[in-house]
């Protein structure tokens, strides 16, 4: 693995979605498609109050507006998550909703209305299986639901203990373990303990190396042994399981601070994603973007990441969101406050 | 009404004489784009009217020039206001007039921090945080309530 990507990618700019009539906040791929006989789709979510479906036609490689879902949110669509199986998508919303739609030939049919938070819903997350959906808000409440049969939605958990404003909720990609991040400048790691009973197992603070101010967003590498966060401090940090735990199968692993990458953006950074491969992207309010691996230089002190490569002037304004695309494609789609989606290669240089 | 008031007696100050701002001597290309500065920046926001009094910032020293920073080489502005009082319950409502109003006025590219004056506000760094939080802003803005108090703040600025 060593050297695999030591300065010979190169990062193309595939095309720019134009469409949204405000900032473009959050994407999410399908991921269901991007196969061979199945062109990537992704969605996106807007200040424009709408979510844009948007296709890639096989023959050209080129991506239009396949849909809009609109007259369904009254306000800012904060955030959308695919289900596993790619049917279901879920929109969050300064509404106080998540909506759930369904694609019904080709149509979205807003299928089913989460309502319980008190004010802005800022994300949504299925779990590995499609079973439980979770949602945060500036309520500083956690809500977990359980995806019953016929669009039915149970909220089992509502789980309290972020003191401020909740940014993002992530479930672990193979475990059922929920992670939240927040305006209190912390992590939290919630857990069902076996009885049907949720709890926060660990909090990620300032204390255990974790972020001095507002925690955006968290990505997992593929394996689901490390995490990386970012925050309006500036920084990105690496945090790594308890190995040991994570083999046993025991779902209470806990988690350390691996290593800061810091100095690399120099506003806040909104939005952190890891690839397959193993690639790091990050976006941010520099309007650039970056990208970091593992470096094997220095294992003396323990792993630590490197600058891979990096993209000033991405887009005209904030980056909000980076997520790479399913499948081996090597491609990454950014949101801006610029009001486009961006579509990316990151590719070996020939 | 008076007692309900933050601050009920507030310091009025004289308004600065208004500067031509010196146009391009003959000879000059026209279509030079001219830096912004320090006293572009003070004209969008000067006349925004203080959310509990019949006075502009201006006239209360909330802003000032010189608490102006631009850098219009990095397209950046940093605001640094001054609430009238330590405990004034406003300072958010004026840190979102001053910053709707520079993000409507000032182009794209620009990047903007507002922040309270240190030491001038008891929650300074709760509300430095706040005003900087984009979502938090994006998500005031949607409240037609506050919305409304900001438009009325605002439309002094305009005339």
């Amino acid at each position: 693995m060593e050297g695999l990507y030591d300065g010979n990618m190169e990062l193309k700019e595939i095309q720019t979605l134009a469409g949204h009539s405000d900032r473009v906040w959050s994407l999410a791929w399908n991921p269901a498609t991007g196969t061979s006989n199945n062109p990537p789709v992704l969605a996106s979510c807007s200040g424009d109050k709408t979510v844009r479906i948007w296709e890639q036609t096989p023959s050209n490689r080129l991506w239009h507006c396949k849909a809009v879902l609109e007259e369904t949110h009254t306000r800012t669509v904060r955030s959308c998550a695919w289900s596993p199986c790619g049917k279901l998508l879920a929109t969050a919303s300064f509404d106080a909703t998540t909506a759930i739609w369904e694609n019904i030939g080709g149509d979205f049919e807003c299928v089913s209305t989460l309502e319980g938070h008190e004010n802005e819903v800022k994300c949504v997350s299925w779990n590995a299986s499609g079973s439980l959906l979770a949602t945060c808000s500036r309520d500083k409440t956690v809500w977990i639901w359980e995806v019953m049969p016929g669009n039915e939605f149970e909220c089992v958990s509502v789980l309290q203990g972020h003191t401020q404003d909740v940014k993002m909720v992530k479930w672990h990609p193979t475990m059922d373990v929920l992670f939240s991040c927040s305006y209190d400048n912390t992590v939290k790691v919630w857990a069902d303990d076996g009885t049907g009973d949720w709890h926060c197992v660990q909090s990620l603070g300032e204390s255990n190396n974790g972020h001095s101010s507002t925690v955006w967003a968290l990505a997992f590498n593929a394996e689901g042994n490390r995490m990386v966060t970012c925050s309006d401090d500036l920084t990105l940090k690496i945090w790594e399981a308890d190995v040991g735990g994570m083999q046993s199968g025991n779902d209470l692993v806990s988690w350390n601070h691996l290593c800061t990458l810091s100095g690399y953006h120099d506003r806040t950074i909104f939005s952190v994603h890891w690839s397959r491969e193993g690639i790091i992207a990050s976006g941010a309010a520099d309007d650039a973007l970056r990208f970091f691996v593992e470096s094997k230089d220095g294992l003396v002190d323990g792993p630590s990441y490197k600058l891979l490569l990096k993209r000033e002037k991405a887009h005209d304004m904030d980056i909000n969101s980076v997520q790479w695309g399913p499948g081996e494609t090597g491609l990454l789609a950014s949101t801006s406050d610029d009001g486009t989606i961006k579509i990316w290669e990151l590719a070996t240089l020939t | 009404m008076v007692s309900g008031l933050i601050n009920a007696n507030p310091v009025i100050y004289e308004k600065k004489e208004r500067r031509v701002r010196s146009s391009p001597s003959v000879g000059d290309d026209e279509h030079a784009v001219e830096p912004i500065d320090q006293l572009e920046v003070f004209d969008h926001i000067r006349d925004i009217k203080d959310p509990e009094h019949p006075y502009s910032l201006e006239e209360l020293k909330v802003v000032t020039e010189d608490a102006i920073e631009v850098d219009d080489n990095h397209s950046y502005v940093r605001v640094t206001f001054t609430p009238t009082v330590e405990h004034c319950s406003m300072a958010t409502v004026i840190g979102l007039c001053l910053r709707v109003k520079l993000m409507r006025s000032l182009p794209q590219r620009y990047k903007v921090d507002i922040r309270v004056a240190p030491g001038t506000h008891a929650t300074e760094s709760a509300v430095n945080k706040q005003l900087n939080d984009k979502e938090r802003v994006a998500a005031a803005l949607e409240n037609p309530n506050l919305v409304d108090m900001v438009d009325e703040c605002l439309a002094p600025s305009y005339a």
